[in-house]
């Protein structure tokens, strides 16, 4: 048994359950935002939705790595992958995300081009030494959590001499999307599951902006206590008005976070401006690859442009997210964003706003 | 004869000795032996007749290999339908340099699994494709055999229906992907692959109103097909379907649903309500349905609902092909 | 955004290590990893590296607090 299966157990379901229904005020709406994809899935996989009072709703945010990953990006990997010496290899999320011609890397690895999943990217190692006349390519992608990862193949690959690998740096970090969550007035968000896993990393300080600001936030677990528990502290929270920052992800996050692990990403990275899907470019949001390294950095070996023009549209993810309207209010909702074709991270990622607002709609409500 | 060669595949003395060495050394019968370009087999009245092909990497992993999956796909399609399988062809395209020795086990397993379906290979062919126009082998298995029972129509699932799976879960996707060593992980969960056909066929006389088994698309495929085609909903409960603690575990690594996983031994079984518990208990008097349960029911609103361990409701979707491992 | 899985380590050096998933096993790197570690040890494994040492101590802990939270009227 794991550690995790501790925190679902039914009686503290139950009475946690309770307590939630107790203390939720029926005159209220309590929004709170799952930072973290993980999150929005794990609610999604325990129907925390339906065993919760309807006045408590969760809102997907911005952190699914991929979800935000833009067409201009996705666009720059299928090109890259089209190249005959290149192999391009990346998480299995990325395979399925379409880039401003409605292709995927899935399509243009059916349409001949080497692209291969992988599940860490030391695996890219093993590859390199074994064609070393193939060029291979990691598509770095995800947050703070993934970043050392990838920055731990840049090392690993420098320290061993092995110079057909190189990484294109999507990865992007978390404090500059909250900060472009706060500046909007109007933002209606009560509170907010904080990442758990990016948290082990950074530590606890990368949320005290949004305590300053008047929100709950709790760091938490994926497990259904870990969530419940959380939307218990967030309703305590916004009930008494006294918001700060909890943790509830004591037995993996530490409020200093891994200190060996950023090191690791900012020896290798330096924060760049980057391009979110449906936000639009966040002034030092991104990582790219230090000049240091950059004998490993594919933005540079294969000339591609970090900021490639975009086709602007008129996508509202932004202000969904921050609970200004809904899907419906998005003129490409329906339309020209769906769920088989989606052009905003709502849209992208399956338990997204958008994609679980249509999903639901298309069926009569639910 | 180490490797098979083009000239296997020639029509000469070399595809003589390929047919007698392998095929005729294993697949016992008369008719075969005729060597005939067709059988001749007496048909049943109202007869059920299937096929399916099987290409597989790889072609062998832990609780099976190809020629296994193949008799074993084709009869349990045939069982599931509610026949009992008959006779059966074999057909099959071989990369040229193949192992002969890895060929004949495969055809071995084959004759063991169609033994297991008291059915017989009656007609085959082989050919041999130039290497490199192939990866590996491709096998089509088709079989006919005699309907006992209608368990094929959407039509008979009515709102009150019981839902019955099999097997535990989500354990042939899990072996063939460890078995491929390609993600870096290893362990020897073994493939659910099996003949079900005896199993099934202990539920004659009950009533039965659809059968199919979960393979590619898992438990979440067949119920939304169900569910879409009979144009009423199913309810399934996560705690009440078997999914053993290393295989979800495993998933949970990678991401993937369990119920979106392939199966080769696990199938949905709905009946009346009443006739549930005697299903169940002969289901799990056979070795492959041990750990069969009752799962859940037909509801007469639409769509597919899981109550989930903690007591939520949950939409379970159409997968959307090939399960990729997720990082987030 | 990222899947963490708690894996047990079977075998380990600084550099790598090779863990248990409920029977799978898979190496994985510890080049993440802050603390000192010793077979037995559960650790959080994300995208094939450890980044934490899960602590059974500071789950129960949190299990405690969970159930006080859960029982402590609003005031």
């Amino acid at each position: 048994m794991t550690i995790n299966k501790l925190f679902s157990g039914k009686k503290l379901i139950d009475s946690l359950r309770d307590a939630i229904f107790k203390e939720t005020l029926p005159d209220k709406t309590y929004r709170i935002m799952e930072v973290c994809g993980t999150h929005t899935m794990a609610a999604a996989k325990y129907g925390i939705p339906s065993i919760i009072p309807s006045n408590i709703q969760l809102v997907s945010g911005p952190g699914c790595p991929v979800c935000v990953t833009s067409q201009a990006d996705i666009d720059n990997c299928i090109e890259l992958a089209a190249d005959k010496r290149v192999t391009v290899a990346t998480f299995g999320d990325m395979m399925r995300v379409v880039g401003s011609g409605g292709n995927s890397l899935y399509q243009a690895k059916a349409a001949g081009a080497d692209v291969r999943t992988v599940y860490s990217p030391l695996d890219l190692i093993k590859m390199a030494r074994e064609q070393k006349s193939r060029s291979f390519v990691f598509i770095a992608v995800g947050f703070e959590t993934t970043a050392p990862m990838a920055a731990g193949l840049v090392k690993t690959a420098h320290a061993e001499g092995i110079r057909n690998i190189s990484i294109l740096s999507l990865c992007k970090t978390m404090p500059q999307v909250f900060d472009m969550l706060l500046k909007d007035n109007e933002i209606k968000i009560n509170g907010f599951f904080c990442p758990g896993n990016v948290t082990v990393i950074t530590g606890l300080s990368i949320y005290k902006p949004l305590m300053d600001a008047g929100m709950a936030a709790v760091v938490t677990g994926f497990e259904p206590a870990d969530l419940l528990s959380a939307i218990l502290e967030v309703i305590r929270q916004v009930n008494s008005e006294k918001f700060s920052v909890v943790n509830n992800y004591r037995r993996a996050a530490h409020e200093l976070g891994n200190v060996k692990a950023n090191t690791l990403t900012y020896e290798v990275f330096e924060p760049s401006d980057a391009r979110w899907r449906g936000f639009g470019l966040l002034p030092s949001s991104g990582l790219s690859v230090r000049e240091k390294y950059e004998a490993y950095d594919a933005f540079k070996l294969f000339g591609i442009n970090r900021f490639r023009e975009e086709k602007p549209t008129p996508c509202r993810c932004g202000d969904i997210l921050k609970g200004r309207i809904t899907p419906k209010e998005c003129p490409m909702f329906g339309k020209t964003c769906t769920p088989e074709n989606a052009a905003g991270p709502c849209m992208v990622s399956s338990e997204g706003s958008c994609a679980a607002y249509y999903k639901y709609s298309a069926r009569g409500g639910g | 004869m180490a490797e098979i060669t083009l000239s296997a595949g020639g029509g000469g003395k070399a595809m003589a000795r390929l047919i007698n060495g392998v095929f005729l050394k294993y697949f016992k019968n008369s008719e075969l032996r005729e060597m005939r370009d067709a059988a001749y087999i007496l048909t049943p009245e109202k007869t059920a007749f299937s096929t399916d092909s099987f290409i597989i990497k790889p072609e062998f992993f832990p609780g099976g290999n190809i020629g296994k999956l193949s008799v074993a796909g084709t009869t349990n399609d045939l069982a599931c339908s509610g026949a009992v399988p008959l006779y059966l062809s074999c057909g099959m395209v071989i990369p040229e340099g193949y192992d002969t020795e890895k060929l004949e086990k495969i055809v071995s397993s084959m004759a063991e699994a169609a033994g297991e379906a008291e059915a017989e290979i009656v007609t085959g062919d082989t050919k041999v494709a130039p290497r490199g126009d192939l990866q590996g082998l491709i096998i089509n298995v088709s079989g006919i055999g005699r309907t006992e029972a209608e368990w094929n129509n959407y039509s008979a699932v009515k709102a009150g229906d019981c839902v019955i799976i099999s097997s535990d879960i989500a354990r042939h996707g899990v072996s063939v992907l460890l078995a491929r060593e390609e993600l870096g992980f290893s362990g020897g969960i073994e493939s659910d692959c099996n003949v079900l056909c005896k199993m099934l066929q202990t539920l004659y006389g009950l009533r039965v109103h659809f059968v199919r088994d979960a393979t590619r698309g898992g438990v979440a495929a067949v119920l939304n097909e169900i569910s879409e085609r009979s144009g009423l909903g199913i309810t399934v409960r996560e705690n009440d379907i078997p999914l053993r603690d290393d295989v979800a575990h495993f998933c949970d690594a990678l991401g993937f649903d369990p119920l979106a996983v392939a199966n080769e031994g696990a199938v949905i079984i709905i009946t009346e309500k009443d006739d549930a518990e005697a299903a169940l208990e002969r289901v799990r008097k056979h070795p492959a349905g041990r750990n069969a349960a009752i799962c859940g029911y037909v509801r007469q609103d639409a769509g597919v609902i899981m109550e989930t361990s903690v007591g939520g409701r949950r939409y379970i979707e159409m997968p959307l092909g090939e399960i990729l491992p997720r990082i987030c | 955004m990222c899947v963490g899985i708690p894996a047990k380590i079977e075998e380990c050096d600084e550099v790598s290590a090779i863990v248990d998933i409920s029977g799978t096993k898979r190496e994985i790197s510890m080049m993440t990893l802050d603390s000192p570690a010793k077979p037995g040890d559960w650790v959080l494994i994300h995208a094939g590296f450890a980044v934490t040492l899960l602590d059974p101590e500071e789950a129960q802990e949190t299990l405690r607090m969970m159930f006080e939270l859960a029982d402590n009227d609003y005031q």
